[in-house]
């Protein structure tokens, strides 16, 4: 059984729909701007599911009114780290919420390996299950190619 | 429809999309995002009805005392995008116009305020998205470090797209004496936003008018990309007296018998004086004519005071302001 057939790992919101057009994302990005989010572009090259803090590309955006603004930053980030995987995240500021409220991948590398479930043998019959990116395989640096 | 809602990328169905962050397909997808609110209007009035740009002019106009250049040029840049839409329509111009402008004149003349309404109608208009204003000055974008400018100035654009950047004292970007000043980088960066993002944001330089046309003469590059030069013009005596009158019936207050002929005496008086600041010293000459007010009440203890006393400034509170105390030391200062 292929546990990956699509060969794109699927994290945060939209992620088994297709990629999502940089009109749709404006629309995602206005649709929290209007909610009072603050947006955030974060980037990584390991997607493991445990990998939960990815490397911030800049400042978190306050007191933006327009998509434009995220679209700019996010042209920047897709500049810099093309091969990586970047997302954006949306906070919400209200008191007793303070928390990432949307989350969605805007940029992927052009190959994605998926993951190896590591089988290993402890006492008795026991197993311990992992999950290991292959991408990880690589160094930092080398995972994009 | 049998088809799936989704399709999965690299089998038959395709993506909508090519891949992420190519150029061409970006820009269709902006624009395709902002649809005008009067796209399918063909006279001036059902882009106007539609748009309500309308209304705010109407306001500039009945609110703004004076200051008809201003507002004459503002009716014709409305006109001029009004007639753009309908081209638009007609499929006759696909450019969007360049809407960058300056702002010229001595303080207090309302540029903020202008350019606040400007706002509204570009957005009423449809030219920006959102209409709101982010008034900064050099200290927002410039750095004090290597490597700072950049990302302040970054973080401004970034808030103020979809509105309109209004940079108050523009000129002190730029500073010749210095060559190794930041504010030429914040310059360079706000000269490649404003002209790669012409319909994300519009920017309004202001200050003083010769010190900007030295500045414009300084940045070719900037004075090239902004479309239009507005002088506001210092407002003449009988106008800053009905601002005065605006400004107190607005709080609730009104000259009482005698206080007008004594507040046009003042304005004769102060405007010769250095630091004259137009509407913004006739508004901090009636907040110290009401604290004068409020202690002259506050001495008589035990007197009931009626709202006319309340909301009445009398000649006495305004005669008594320094600017007389001075023309009474120097009684003659035009020698």
């Amino acid at each position: 059984m292929m546990t990956n057939p699509v060969h794109r790992i699927t994290q945060g919101q939209f992620s088994f729909l297709p990629e999502l057009t940089d009109a749709e994302i404006s629309l995602q990005i206005d649709y929290g701007l209007a909610r009072g989010y603050a947006w955030s572009i974060e980037y990584t090259d390991d997607p493991h599911p445990r990998n939960t803090y990815w490397e911030m590309f800049g400042m978190p955006m306050f007191e933006l009114e327009d998509a434009a603004g995220v679209l700019l930053e996010l042209q920047s980030c897709r500049r810099t780290f093309p091969q990586h995987y970047i997302r954006l995240v949306a906070f919400d500021a209200t008191r007793g919420v303070e928390s990432v409220v949307m989350s969605f991948i805007v940029n992927r590398p052009s190959r994605e390996p998926g993951f190896g479930l590591i089988r290993q043998e402890g006492q008795g019959r026991n197993i311990r299950y992992t999950l290991h990116g292959y991408v990880t395989d690589r160094p930092e640096g080398e995972r994009g190619e | 429809m049998g088809l799936p809602m989704y399709s999965i990328p690299g089998t038959a169905a395709p993506a909508p999309e090519g891949p992420p962050g190519a150029g061409s397909a970006a820009a269709t997808g902006a624009a395709a995002a902002r649809v005008p609110p009067a796209d399918r209007a063909h006279t001036v009035s059902e882009v106007l009805g539609e748009s309500q740009a309308d209304a705010v002019i109407d306001e500039l106009d009945r609110d703004l005392v004076g200051l008809a250049p201003v507002k004459a040029r503002i009716r014709d840049i409305a006109a001029l995008l009004v007639i753009d839409r309908l081209r638009m329509n007609l499929g006759l111009e696909a450019q969007a116009p360049s809407l960058h402008m300056s702002f010229t004149g001595n303080p207090g003349t309302g540029k903020t305020t202008v350019a606040l309404r400007m706002a509204q109608i570009l957005n009423r208009l449809g030219y920006v998205r959102k209409g709101h204003l982010v008034a900064v000055t050099r200290d927002d974008l410039v750095g004090q470090y290597i490597g700072h400018t950049a990302p302040k100035t970054r973080e401004v654009l970034k808030r103020a797209m979809g509105g309109v950047l209004f940079i108050d004292e523009a000129y002190y970007l730029y500073r010749p004496e210095n060559e190794r000043d930041y504010g030429q980088e914040a310059i360079e960066i706000l000269l490649q936003v404003m002209e790669n993002q012409r319909d994300d944001l519009v920017v309004i330089l202001a200050g003083y008018k010769d010190r900007m046309d030295t500045f414009f003469r300084s940045n070719p590059g900037m004075s090239s990309r902004i479309a239009h030069h507005l002088d506001f013009p210092d407002y003449a005596p009988a106008e800053l007296l009905l601002i005065a009158e605006r400004l107190l019936a607005q709080q609730n207050y009104r000259f009482a018998a005698g206080a007008r002929e004594a507040f046009a005496e003042y304005l004769a008086q102060r405007t010769g004086q250095p630091n004259f600041a137009n509407a913004r010293s006739v508004r901090n000459a009636l907040d110290r004519a009401r604290l004068r007010q409020a202690s002259r009440l506050f001495a008589d203890r035990e007197r009931r005071l009626t709202a006319e006393e309340l909301s009445s400034i009398a000649p006495s509170d305004i005669r008594a302001s320094r600017v007389f105390q001075a023309a009474l030391a120097a009684p003659n200062p035009k020698t």
